[in-house]
């Protein structure tokens, strides 16, 4: 399949999500096989900075190691990284993270955009960014970085969303690559 | 947007031209401090913008104060202050005096909070609270100590996680939308630039701050300045990051212990 070659281009895989995403997620998590070939790297809005609990949540879901980021960690393939409340998640030249607790983006911290940009930036077309359900524009600016460094964009089909606006904004503005449901990206990610 | 060679060329002008050395800032946060600004102050191009900074010393101050990043909040996380007050204060009662410093403490309002701290366990007395930033504008409204009245419910509300049990609006007066905190704690402040990147260790303290600075800076030098405040703290000291932040990538860690699940670690070697 086409799509399977294109993400198995890619050094990384991001998925940005806001509300009703983590219902996605959960579907998500369990499908992937390991080894994965990429690092996975989640980037959701969330209510609280103390909800520590996600990290914990996911983790039920998968074999494959899961941690939320500190500051420099190493991004290492057939990892899969969160990024934390209330920092922006941004990509290092030298294959680390790092974090920035700056002005919220699209009222936003960790912003998807941010992390989008950043991840396009340092992997170029060796990227693939998944838009999931929300509520917030955030994303499509991300997505649109993706697109024009010659990465992969895949969004959520906004009548499998619980929230349709992000997805719908996202396809508006970025005429994606594919638009799917879960088991579309399970098959895209496998 | 920058290019990343223009990242460099902008940030060399600020070495040559004026001394300040931004080079070993994580270069993906820097980057977007500076497109920010590119986009804000609506220069056409990148020439015009490094033309300004060049040659315009009070765009300079501008752009400096700009690119760093300032946001701050009174018992920030409040279970790290939980931890001070349970694990870090009993540990220093028996000592004469006590020197705390507030590496990058910006406009402050972290440094009110451990004063509240102290206050609480009866050793503001003895102590004093030393605190810098690169940044001489955000010193100064630490110095007054003056801030919103608005965000005051919510560091209330921290205060009470933090573990703190008085009425937190009796430390301060509020007067229309400002507040102004009690001379009792300011007297036991020290305001001071020092810049992390270049300047020395200036004191030896009992417990330092360094929370969410780190994070703008590269692992090269996070571990020089992690080793700054390595020689400036005594055996049994403590050192206080921020709630990502950690010790784990620096030449430093053998000589620590973390306390607890929190973000600080004693000095025990
Ligand atoms: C995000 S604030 C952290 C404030 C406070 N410590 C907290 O955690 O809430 C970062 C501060 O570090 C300061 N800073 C950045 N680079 C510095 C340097 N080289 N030396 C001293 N301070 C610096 C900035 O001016 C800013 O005020």
């Amino acid at each position: 399949m086409a799509e399977n070659r294109l993400v198995s281009n890619s050094a990384m895989v991001l998925i940005g999500g806001s509300t009703g995403s983590i219902d996605v997620l959960l579907n998500l998590l369990p499908a992937l096989r390991p080894p994965l070939t990429f690092a996975l790297v989640i980037v959701l809005h969330r209510k609280s900075a103390t909800d520590t609990s996600l990290a914990d949540l996911f983790a039920l879901k998968t074999s494959l190691p899961l941690q939320e980021v500190e500051d420099k960690d190493a991004i290492l393939p057939g990892h899969i990284y969160l990024a934390p409340a209330d920092y922006h998640l941004l990509i290092e030249h030298d294959g680390t993270f790092s974090l920035d607790d700056s002005e919220k983006v699209n009222y936003s911290r960790p912003s998807i955009d941010v992390t989008f940009e950043s991840a396009a930036d340092v992997y170029g077309s060796a990227l693939t960014g998944i838009l999931l359900s929300g509520a917030n524009a955030d994303g499509s600016a991300g997505l649109q970085a993706i697109k024009r460094a010659g990465g992969l964009t895949i969004v959520q089909h906004p009548d499998t969303a619980q929230v349709a606006y992000m997805p719908q904004q996202a396809i508006l503005n970025t005429k994606p690559d594919y638009v799917l449901d879960v088991e579309g990206m399970v098959s895209v990610l496998r | 947007m920058i290019e990343e060679e223009e990242v460099t060329l902008l940030l060399n002008d600020l070495l040559e031209v004026y001394g300040y050395d931004f080079t070993q800032y994580a270069r993906a946060s820097i980057k977007r401090r500076i497109n920010r600004l590119w986009t804000l102050d609506k220069f056409p191009s990148f020439a015009e913008l490094r033309y300004r900074v060049r040659t315009d010393a009070d765009y300079l101050k501008r752009f400096v104060e700009e690119l760093t990043v300032n946001v701050t909040e009174m018992f920030r996380d409040p279970s790290f202050y939980r931890a001070l007050r349970k694990e870090v204060l009993p540990a220093l009662t028996a000592k004469p005096f006590i020197r705390v410093w507030h590496a990058g403490c910006s406009t402050g309002e972290e440094v009110f909070s451990m004063a509240i701290l102290l206050k609480e366990a009866n050793l503001l007395h003895k102590s004093l609270l030393y605190a810098t930033d690169l940044n001489p504008e955000v010193l100064e409204v630490a110095r007054k100590g003056i801030y919103a009245l608005a965000p005051m419910r919510q560091y209330s509300e921290n205060y009470v996680l933090s573990g703190g049990t008085a009425d937190f609006s009796g430390y301060y007066t509020a007067q229309y939308d400002y507040v102004k905190f009690n001379e009792e704690l300011t007297r036991k402040m020290v305001f001071s630039t020092h810049n992390l990147v270049s300047d020395r260790s200036f004191n030896e303290f009992d417990l330092i701050l360094c929370r969410n600075v780190l994070i703008y800076f590269d692992k090269t030098l996070q571990d020089r300045v992690l080793t700054l405040f390595d020689e400036s703290l005594g055996l049994l000291s403590f050192l206080g990051l921020g709630s990502k932040e950690t010790l784990r990538f620096s030449g430093i860690r053998q000589k620590y212990k973390q306390v607890g699940s929190e973000k600080i670690w004693r000095k025990i070697d």
